[in-house]
C-alpha cells in the first residue's frame, strides 16, 4: 500500500514518553534561580502583563463585572505611562457579546471557555453548540476542556475525536485545550494528554480551569512545554502554552518566562504563543512596575479592585 | 592539632559570657538568633549577620542583619494578619496578651540572663523583666476597655444616631528603643496589638538577644503568627524603608535622631502614614504606659445611622 505512507499517521498515545518526576521537579526548580533585575525585570514585567488572559469565570458574573474587567484590560494602570494592555479577556460564552462590545477595536482578544466548562460533562453535540454559540457571539479564542473521565478510562480516541470536532466548530477562532492537570494525576498522563490535544488540532494547550487544585505549577508546565517542543521538532508546527490558575505573583511569572525561553526559545516569548490565565497577577505586576519606578514598595489598596 | 581545637572552643564559650566551666568533653549548644516573620523563624534572606558586643567587649551572638527584603516579607505577612487579628473579639485579644505575660513569667530566668549579658546588673535586669510582664498585663486589661473611653455618641440635628469609635489603622512599623531592649520592646508592641493592629518591629541593634527570645514567647502564647514580626538589624539601614513602604499605615520611632526624624517626616507624606516619635519616654516609669499609646495607632470612624423619627410620626414610648 504505497499511498498510505504519505498520510500522516497518528502515534499510539499509550506510548507517549514517560516522565521522570524527580528530574522534572529538579529542572523546574532551577528556573527559579535566575536573577532578573532592573531594566530586564521591567521588560519582563511588561511582557508578562501583555501575556495575561484577564479572567472572570464565576457563576455570579454580571454584564457590569465583565465591562469593568474589559476596562481594566484596556487601562491596566493609567497612572503609569507606557503600560501595555493584557492579551485577552476570558469569560463564559454568555458574556462574550458584552466583552466584545466593551473591548471594541482595542485589539484585545475575547476568549471564551466552552464545552460545558469546567467539568466537560455534557454530550458532544451540546459541547459543539456551546462552542459555535461562543464563536458566533464573536469569540476570538475558545478554551475547551477535555473529557477527563474518558481519558482516565483509556478512551483516547474519544478524547481525540472530541477535540478535533471542537476545532472544526471553532472555525477561525484559536483553540486552547484545557487538560485540567490537577485531575490527571501524573506527569505521564499530562504528557499523554498534551500529545493527544496537539495531534487533534489544538492551537494552545492549557493546564487548568482554575477551579481545581493544584492548578498550574512549574513542573507540570515544563512537562507540557517539552511536549510542545517535541511536537515542533516532529511536525514543524508551533503550539502555544497557557498555564492558568495559581500564578498570582510577578516573580513566579518571570520564572515561567525563563522556563519558556530555555525550553522553547524566544519565538514563544509573545502573547501569540504564551499566555497566563490569571486575574490577580495583573495587579501584582503593576505594583512591581510602580515599585521599580518609584523605589517604594506598593500597597494593594492603591490599585483597582477586580 | 586536637589540643588547639579544644582550646578554641573553650575560648568561644567564655566569650559568649555563658557559664565558664572546665570542659567536661561536652560543647555547649548555643542558640541561633533568628528573626520572626509570619510565625516562622527564618534566617535573613540576605544571609548577612552581625556580632553585637557588650561593654566588656564580649561577643554576644551571631545575629541576623535583616535586609529591606526581610522587611518587605514581614509587611506582607503583617498585612495578611490584619483582618483576622482586628476581627477578634477585644476580650479575646485581652486573653492573648495575658497569656503572653504568663509565658514571659515562665521564662524570666532566661531574660534576666540575657539582659545581664547585655550589661545590666542583676537587680536592674530583674526589675526590667518584671516591669515588662506587668506592662503586658496592663495592656491586656485595656484591650476591651479603651474603646468605651474614647468613643462617643455625638449630638446631631437630624434624625441620625451618630457615633464615633476607634478602629485599628492596620500595619504599624516600629523601630524599638535601643536601650531598654526588653521593656522598651514590650512597651511599644503591646499597645499596638492591643488595639487590633499588626506590626513589624526592628529590635535594638546593640542589644538584640531579648527580642528573639521574646519572639519565642509570642510563638508559644496563642498570638496568631504574623501579628507581631520581629527583625534584627540596623535602623540606619532600614529606617527609610519603614516609612517608604506604601502598605505601612503608621511608623513608630523611639530614638532622638533629628536627621532620621526629618527623613521619616518627609517620606511618610507619600501615603500620609502617621509617624510617632517616642524619643523622650522613660519606659521604666509610669509614663511608659497609657491608653493614649493605644490611641496613637487608632483612627476614629464616625457613623451616621438613620433612625425613624418616632416622635414626629405621632408615636411614642
Amino acid at each position: 500500500m504505497p499511498g498510505l505512507k504519505s498520510i500522516v499517521t497518528l502515534p499510539d498515545f499509550s506510548l507517549s514518553p514517560r516522565i521522570d518526576q524527580v528530574g522534572v521537579e529538579e529542572r523546574a526548580s532551577r528556573f527559579t534561580k535566575r536573577s532578573i533585575k532592573k531594566e530586564s525585570k521591567m521588560n519582563g514585567l511588561k511582557l508578562v502583563l501583555n501575556m495575561i488572559d484577564l479572567t472572570t469565570l464565576e457563576g455570579k458574573d454580571t454584564d457590569g463585572k465583565v465591562k469593568q474587567l474589559c476596562y481594566k484590560a484596556m487601562h491596566p494602570h493609567d497612572a503609569l505611562p507606557g503600560v501595555p494592555t493584557v492579551a485577552a479577556v476570558c469569560v463564559y460564552p454568555s458574556m462574550v457579546k458584552v466583552a466584545k462590545k466593551a473591548l471594541g477595536d482595542s485589539g484585545i482578544k475575547v476568549a471564551s471557555v466552552s464545552t460545558a466548562f469546567p467539568s466537560g460533562q455534557a454530550p458532544k453535540d451540546v459541547k459543539i453548540r456551546d462552542t459555535k454559540f461562543a464563536v458566533s457571539e464573536g469569540a476570538d479564542e475558545i478554551d475547551m476542556v477535555i473529557s477527563r473521565g474518558k481519558f482516565h478510562a483509556g478512551e483516547y480516541n474519544f478524547v481525540f475525536d472530541e477535540i478535533a470536532a471542537i476545532k472544526e466548530a471553532c472555525g477561525d477562532a484559536r483553540l486552547k485545550v484545557i487538560l485540567e492537570t490537577g485531575e490527571l494525576g501524573t506527569f505521564d498522563k499530562v504528557r499523554r494528554a498534551s500529545d493527544i490535544a496537539m495531534h487533534a488540532g489544538a492551537d494552545f494547550i492549557k493546564t487548568s480551569t482554575g477551579k481545581i487544585q493544584p492548578a498550574a505549577t512549574m513542573p507540570v508546565t515544563l512537562v507540557m512545554l517539552e511536549a510542545i517542543r517535541d511536537f515542533y521538532y516532529k511536525t514543524g508546527k508551533m503550539i502555544g502554552m497557557k498555564p492558568a490558575g495559581g500564578i498570582s505573583k510577578s516573580k513566579l511569572a518571570l520564572h515561567y518566562l525563563v522556563m519558556v525561553k530555555e525550553v522553547l526559545g524566544e519565538d514563544w516569548l509573545s502573547n501569540e504563543w504564551f499566555r497566563f490565565g490569571a486575574s490577580s497577577l495583573a495587579n501584582d505586576v503593576l505594583m512591581q512596575m510602580v515599585k521599580e519606578k518609584t523605589g517604594s514598595y506598593q500597597a494593594a489598596n492603591y490599585f483597582s479592585v477586580d | 592539632m586536637e589540643k588547639t581545637s579544644i582550646k578554641k572552643s573553650s575560648l568561644s564559650i567564655s566569650e559568649n559570657g555563658l557559664e565558664k566551666k572546665k570542659l567536661s568533653g561536652r560543647l555547649e549548644v548555643l542558640k541561633t538568633y533568628k528573626i520572626y516573620i509570619g510565625g516562622q523563624f527564618p534566617r535573613t534572606e540576605s544571609g548577612r549577620y552581625y556580632i553585637p558586643t557588650n561593654a566588656a567587649g564580649k561577643k554576644l551572638a551571631n545575629v541576623c542583619l535583616s535586609s529591606r527584603k526581610d522587611f518587605r516579607d514581614a509587611v506582607v505577612a503583617a498585612r495578611g494578619a490584619v483582618s483576622g487579628w482586628s476581627g477578634r473579639a477585644a476580650f479575646n485579644r485581652s486573653q492573648i496578651l495575658y497569656r503572653m505575660a504568663e509565658m514571659l513569667e515562665g521564662r524570666k530566668a532566661q531574660f534576666i540572663d540575657e539582659l545581664m549579658q547585655q550589661d545590666a546588673s542583676k537587680a536592674k535586669a530583674e526589675k526590667e523583666v518584671n516591669l515588662a510582664i506587668d506592662r503586658l498585663i496592663y495592656y491586656a486589661g485595656w484591650c476591651d476597655k479603651f474603646q468605651q473611653l474614647f468613643s462617643s455618641v455625638n449630638p446631631v440635628a437630624s434624625s441620625h444616631f451618630n457615633f464615633s469609635v476607634p478602629e485599628p489603622m492596620g500595619v504599624v512599623a516600629i523601630i524599638a528603643p535601643q536601650n531598654d531592649s526588653l521593656l522598651g520592646l514590650v512597651s511599644v508592641i503591646a499597645p499596638v496589638i492591643a488595639g487590633g493592629n499588626t506590626c513589624v518591629v526592628l529590635a535594638s541593634e546593640t542589644k538584640p538577644l531579648c527580642s528573639v527570645t521574646f519572639a519565642e514567647v509570642l510563638n508559644s502564647s496563642d498570638l496568631p503568627g504574623a501579628v507581631v514580626n520581629i527583625l534584627t538589624g540596623k535602623p540606619s539601614e532600614l529606617a527609610s524603608w519603614f516609612v517608604d513602604h506604601m502598605d505601612v499605615n503608621a511608623t513608630i520611632y523611639c530614638e532622638n535622631n533629628s536627621e532620621v526624624q526629618k527623613m521619616m517626616r518627609e517620606k511618610s507624606a507619600q501615603n500620609l502614614k502617621r509617624i510617632f516619635f517616642y524619643d523622650k519616654v522613660k519606659w521604666e516609669t509610669g509614663e511608659g504606659q497609657s491608653p493614649y499609646f493605644i490611641m496613637d495607632c487608632q483612627e476614629i470612624k464616625t457613623t451616621w445611622h438613620p433612625i425613624e423619627n418616632i416622635a414626629s410620626a405621632g408615636g411614642g414610648y
